[in-house]
C-alpha cells in the first residue's frame, strides 16, 4: 500500500505509475471496498496518509480538509461549533463487512449520500472545490471555497462520484450547515407501499419541510429501533429545526396524515437512532453477501419495480426519498436483467449493485449500463484526466480497453 | 468604442459560403426559422453586456429537439461555429456571436411539456422563462427556487448554461442543485438524455458538468427541473447600518449563530439612493449600508427567527429596522432591489461585475474596491447577494466616451483579481463570458485551465461550440 504524506509524494507516485503504464487502487480508508466492479491493479494508492483540516470558519459555513482525513475528526470539530454535513453521508461499514475508517475524501469520491439528500442535495451539491492529481501526475486544482462560483468548467461535480477513475483527491472543500436543534418523526402505520408512497408525496407537497420520508414494509421494521416500532409497515417522516417551530409543524403534519393511518410521534433521541439506521441500511447489515441493490428511479414508480419483482424472484425492500431510493436485498441470484429492465419500463433510473459473492461481482456489472453516445463521452473525458487508464481500472465499466 | 476583448478571427471560408449555408439551413427548419435579413439580425448581435457586438452569419430559432439535432450535424459536419441563445440576457457576453457564426436561438421552445406533482418536477423546453414555471404551479403551491433578477425574461435553458442563482439561493442552491435532468444536443447532432426524474446519476455527472458550461458542451434543448412546496409564509426585514463593515460582521454572525435566512441582501449607499428614486420603497436613506434579510415559515416561526436576528443587529449597532406589515410592504421591498439594475441604468451606463468572496473578506473587499473605482474617477454602487458572497458592483460611466468606458472596464477587472486575491472567484452567477475570459489565467494555473480546456474537447473537439468565450484564446486543443 502508497500512503503518500504529501501531494508531490501522491504526484510523484502517480507520475511513475503512468510512465510505465501500471495500474493503481485508488483508495481512502477502504471502507467502501467492494464498490464497483473489480478492479486488478499491481498497487494501491491511498490518501490514508493525508490528513487534517487546513481551514475552517463556521461563520462562513465552508470547511477544507486533507482527502484522508477521518469523517469522525470532521464530524468531531463541525459538532463542536453546532454544523455538520447536512447531506448526511452514509457509514457503510455495517452492510458492506468491511472495517477501517471512513475519510472524507473517500465520502466525496463515491458521493454518499444519506436520507436529506432529496431535499438538501447529495454530497456532490455540497463540494465546493478539490484538489487532485491527475493519471500524468498533475496536480490540479478545480472549484473554489465559496458557495457560489460559475468560473470555468464544474470537474468538483465530474470528480465527485467518479470512485478515483478521474483523479486521486487530495483535498477538498465542502459546505456546511448549521445543524437542526432538535428533530421528530411522524409514524402511520399499516401502509400498503404504494399507499405510503401516496402518503409521502402528500406530505412533500405541504409546507412543513419534511426532511426524511422513508417507508418501511413490515419484513424490515423489527430491524429498527430494537424492534420497537409498532406492528405492521410503517412510514416515517422526520421534521427538523427549532423546538417550537418543529412542533407546531408536526401537530400540522400529523393532522394531515390522520387519513392515511394511525399516526404516532417519536421524540429526537429515537429519531435520531431511527434514521441512522435507515441511513446505515440497518436491515441489511445482516454479515451476509447476499446481492443488495441501491436503485434511484422516481419517487411515484419505486414501488411498482418492487412489486414486479416481487412476482418473479426473491427480494426485498424498503424505500427512503419519498420512495425514490430503493434498498433492495436478493434471497440469491442478483437478477440483474430483469431488475434493470424493470427500471427503464418505469420511466428510467438506475441501480447499482453494491454487495454481492465474488462470482456474481465478476459477472454483474455493478453499474447501470449506459447509451452508447454517453458511455463513448464518458469513456472520452476519462481519457482526458487519466489518459493511460491506470487509475481503478474498469471499476466503473466493464473493462473497457483502450 | 473600446475593444480590449478579442474575438477569433472569423473564418474566411465559412463567410465566403454564406449563401450556400443559408440554402442549406432553410431546409433543416420550417419557413420563418431562419433569421437571414441584416436589420433582422441587429437584434442578435450582442445581449446584456452591451459593450460588445457582432453581426452573426445567421440565426436560427428551431421549435423541435430534431431541427437543433439536424443543425448541430450541419455545422458540425462544415466546422460552422454556433453559438446558443436564450433570450439574449447574459451579462457577461456569452450570448454574443461572431460573424461566422450561426446563432442557434431557443427562445421558440416554450412549453411546459410535463408537471408532475407526486415526484415534485417540471419538464419544460429551453425556451420557457424562469418565472414562467413558478407561475405555472404557484397555484397549486409549488414553485421553482433559482430565481435570477431577470427571471421574467431570461430563459430555463440560458439559466443552466450559467449556472444562474439569484437572491434566495442562500437557502436553496443555485440551477445545479434544483436540476434533474436535461436532453443535450451533442456537438455531431447526437441527442442524448442526462439524468431524468431520479436523483444522482449512473454514471460520471455529465450534468453536473454541462450545468454552468456557458453552451460549450452541447444544446440543452429540454429540462426536468425540482419544484418544491411554497413555503406558508415569507417576510423581508429591512436593516439599515452606519457601516459596510457593520453590516458584514451582523451577516456573519447571524450565520454563525445556526441561522440561515432565505435571502441576505445587501446595497451601498450609492445604490440605496438609487433604488430608492426609482422604486419609492421606502428605503432609509441615511444609513451608509442595507441588508435585506428574509425569514420563511409560518408566523410564529418567522417571528421566532426575526427576533434573533434583531438582537443580533442591535449588536452591530443597527439605526434602521423595518419589519413590513403587508404583503404589499414586503412586495416594494423587493421591487427596490430587484429593479437595482434597470435603475442604474436610467443614471447612468454601467458595468456590472459579479466577483464572489469569502464572506469574512467582504467588508474589506468592499472598501478596497471603492478605492480602485475612486483611483479611476468613476463611481460604483455596490448591490449583492451577501450571504454567499457573490458581489455585484456596478461601475458607473458614460458609454459614449471611449476614455471613460476603457476605465471602467479597467477597474472591473481589478475588483474581480481583488475577489480572487481575497479567496474568491472571478464569477459568481454570471459566467465567463467574453468578459472574464482573459482573466482566467488569474484565478487557475496553466495545469487547471489545459485540465478544463481537455474536459471541453472531450464534447467539442473542434471548438466550434461558443468557441471565442470563457477559456483564454491561446493554448487550447
Amino acid at each position: 500500500m502508497l500512503t503518500p504524506a504529501t501531494e508531490t509524494e501522491a504526484s510523484d507516485i502517480i507520475r511513475a505509475h503512468a510512465e510505465i503504464r501500471t495500474p493503481i487502487h485508488i483508495r481512502g480508508g477502504g471502507t467502501r471496498a467492494g464498490f464497483g466492479n473489480l478492479v486488478n491493479a499491481a498497487a494501491t494508492l491511498s490518501s490514508s496518509g493525508l490528513t487534517g483540516i487546513t481551514a475552517y470558519n463556521p461563520a462562513e459555513m465552508v470547511m477544507t480538509a486533507r482527502a484522508g482525513t477521518p469523517v469522525a475528526e470532521i464530524e468531531a470539530a463541525l459538532a463542536a461549533n453546532g454544523q455538520g454535513m447536512a447531506f448526511e453521508p452514509m457509514d457503510h461499514r455495517a452492510v458492506m463487512g468491511t472495517t477501517g475508517t471512513p475519510t472524507i475524501g473517500g465520502l466525496f469520491a463515491v458521493n454518499s449520500s444519506g436520507p436529506r439528500r432529496f431535499t438538501a442535495g447529495a454530497a456532490r451539491d455540497h463540494l465546493l472545490g478539490i484538489r487532485f492529481v491527475n493519471g500524468t501526475g498533475e496536480l490540479v486544482k478545480a472549484g473554489g471555497r465559496v458557495m457560489k462560483n460559475v468560473t470555468g468548467l464544474d470537474l468538483v461535480k465530474l470528480l465527485a462520484g467518479s470512485y478515483g477513475t478521474l483523479g486521486f483527491l487530495t483535498e477538498v472543500t465542502f459546505k456546511v450547515l448549521p445543524t437542526p436543534k432538535t428533530t421528530a418523526t411522524i409514524l402511520i402505520s399499516g401502509l400498503e407501499d404504494e399507499t405510503a408512497v401516496r402518503a409521502m408525496a402528500a406530505a412533500m407537497s405541504m409546507s412543513v419541510e419534511v426532511s426524511g420520508a422513508a417507508h418501511l414494509p413490515e419484513s424490515v421494521r423489527g430491524r429498527f429501533l430494537g424492534s420497537t416500532l409498532p406492528e405492521g409497515p410503517v412510514t416515517v417522516l422526520r421534521l427538523e429545526g427549532l423546538a417550537a417551530s418543529v412542533a407546531v409543524r408536526a401537530d400540522k403534519l400529523e393532522a394531515a396524515m390522520t387519513g392515511f393511518g394511525p399516526v404516532t410521534r417519536l421524540g429526537a433521541d429515537e429519531s435520531e437512532v431511527l434514521w441512522r439506521e435507515i441511513r446505515d441500511v440497518a436491515p441489511y447489515a445482516d454479515s451476509t453477501d447476499r446481492p443488495l441493490w441501491r436503485v434511484s428511479m422516481a419517487p411515484s414508480r419505486g414501488h411498482e419495480l418492487v412489486a414486479g419483482l416481487r412476482l418473479r424472484a426473491g427480494v426485498d425492500a424498503f424505500y427512503d426519498w419519498q420512495g425514490g431510493l430503493i434498498w433492495m436485498r436478493m434471497e440469491a441470484d442478483p437478477e440483474a436483467d430483469i431488475l434493470r429492465h424493470g427500471i427503464r419500463s418505469l420511466g428510467g433510473g438506475h441501480a447499482t449493485l453494491l454487495r454481492a459473492n465474488p462470482e456474481i461481482r465478476t459477472a454483474t456489472p455493478a453499474f447501470e449500463p449506459q447509451s452508447r453516445p454517453v458511455a463513448l463521452l464518458s469513456e472520452r473525458i476519462r481519457g482526458k484526466l487519466d489518459p493511460h487508464g491506470i487509475f481503478n481500472p474498469g471499476l466503473m465499466t466493464s473493462g473497457v480497453s483502450r | 468604442m473600446t475593444e480590449a476583448i478579442a474575438f477569433l478571427p472569423p473564418r474566411a471560408d465559412v463567410l465566403a459560403r454564406r449563401a450556400e449555408i443559408l440554402a442549406d439551413l432553410r431546409e433543416l427548419v420550417p419557413p420563418g426559422r431562419l433569421v437571414e435579413e441584416n436589420n433582422a439580425l441587429v437584434p442578435f448581435e450582442t445581449d446584456g453586456f452591451i459593450a460588445y457586438r457582432r453581426r452573426p452569419l445567421a440565426v436560427v430559432l428551431p421549435e423541435t429537439t430534431a431541427q437543433v439535432a439536424a443543425v448541430m450535424k450541419y455545422c458540425h459536419r462544415y466546422g460552422i461555429p454556433v453559438v446558443p441563445r436564450g433570450a439574449g440576457t447574459s451579462l457577461s457576453g456569452g450570448a454574443i456571436p461572431q460573424e461566422d457564426a450561426v446563432v442557434l436561438g431557443l427562445s421558440a421552445m416554450t412549453r411546459i411539456l410535463d408537471v408532475d406533482y407526486a415526484n415534485r418536477t417540471a419538464t419544460v423546453q429551453a425556451g420557457v422563462t424562469n418565472l414562467a414555471i413558478s407561475d405555472a404551479v404557484g397555484s397549486d403551491g409549488f414553485f421553482y427556487a433559482p430565481d435570477p433578477s431577470s427571471q421574467l425574461a431570461c430563459t430555463i435553458g440560458g439559466n443552466i448554461g450559467m449556472n444562474s442563482g439569484g437572491a434566495h439561493c442562500l437557502k436553496y442552491g443555485v440551477t445545479t442543485n434544483n436540476l434533474l435532468g436535461v436532453k443535450l444536443v451533442l456537438v455531431d447532432g447526437t441527442v442524448v438524455d442526462l439524468g431524468g426524474q431520479h436523483l444522482d446519476s449512473e454514471g460520471y455527472d455529465l450534468l453536473g458538468l454541462v450545468c454552468g458550461s456557458e453552451g460549450q458542451l452541447g444544446i440543452v434543448t429540454e429540462a426536468t427541473v425540482r419544484l418544491l412546496a411554497k413555503p406558508e409564509g415569507a417576510r423581508p426585514v429591512l436593516f439599515g447600518f452606519e457601516s459596510a463593515e457593520a453590516a458584514g460582521s451582523c451577516v456573519a454572525d447571524v450565520i454563525g449563530a445556526g441561522i440561515i435566512p432565505v435571502a441576505i441582501e445587501f446595497m451601498d449607499k450609492p445604490a440605496i439612493q438609487i433604488c430608492e428614486a426609482f422604486a419609492k420603497a421606502g428605503y432609509p436613506l441615511d444609513v451608509e449600508a442595507l441588508l435585506i434579510v428574509e425569514v420563511e415559515g409560518s408566523e410564529a416561526e418567522m417571528d421566532a427567527m426575526l427576533a434573533s436576528i434583531v438582537a443580533i443587529a442591535k449588536t452591530h449597532g443597527v439605526k434602521t429596522v423595518r419589519e413590513c406589515q403587508s404583503a404589499t410592504e414586503a412586495a416594494l421591498i423587493w421591487k427596490g432591489r430587484k429593479s437595482a439594475f434597470g435603475a442604474t441604468g436610467r443614471i447612468a451606463d454601467y458595468i456590472c461585475m459579479d466577483g464572489t468572496v469569502p464572506l469574512s473578506q467582504l467588508a474589506d473587499v468592499l472598501k478596497k474596491t471603492a478605492e480602485i473605482v475612486d483611483r479611476y474617477g468613476l463611481r460604483v454602487a455596490n448591490v449583492f447577494h451577501a450571504g454567499d458572497g457573490n458581489m455585484h458592483p456596478l461601475i458607473l460611466y458614460n458609454i459614449n466616451d471611449p476614455q471613460d468606458a476603457a476605465k471602467a472596464e479597467a477597474a472591473g477587472m481589478e475588483i474581480l483579481k481583488l475577489c480572487v486575491d481575497a479567496g474568491g472567484c472571478l464569477t459568481g452567477e454570471h459566467g465567463v463570458g467574453i468578459e472574464k475570459r482573459d482573466l482566467m489565467r488569474h484565478q487557475f494555473s496553466d495545469i487547471d485551465l489545459a485540465q478544463q480546456m481537455a474536459v471541453r474537447s472531450a464534447f467539442d473537439e473542434g471548438w466550434i461550440l461558443n468557441p471565442s468565450k470563457v477559456f483564454p484564446l491561446e493554448g487550447r486543443g
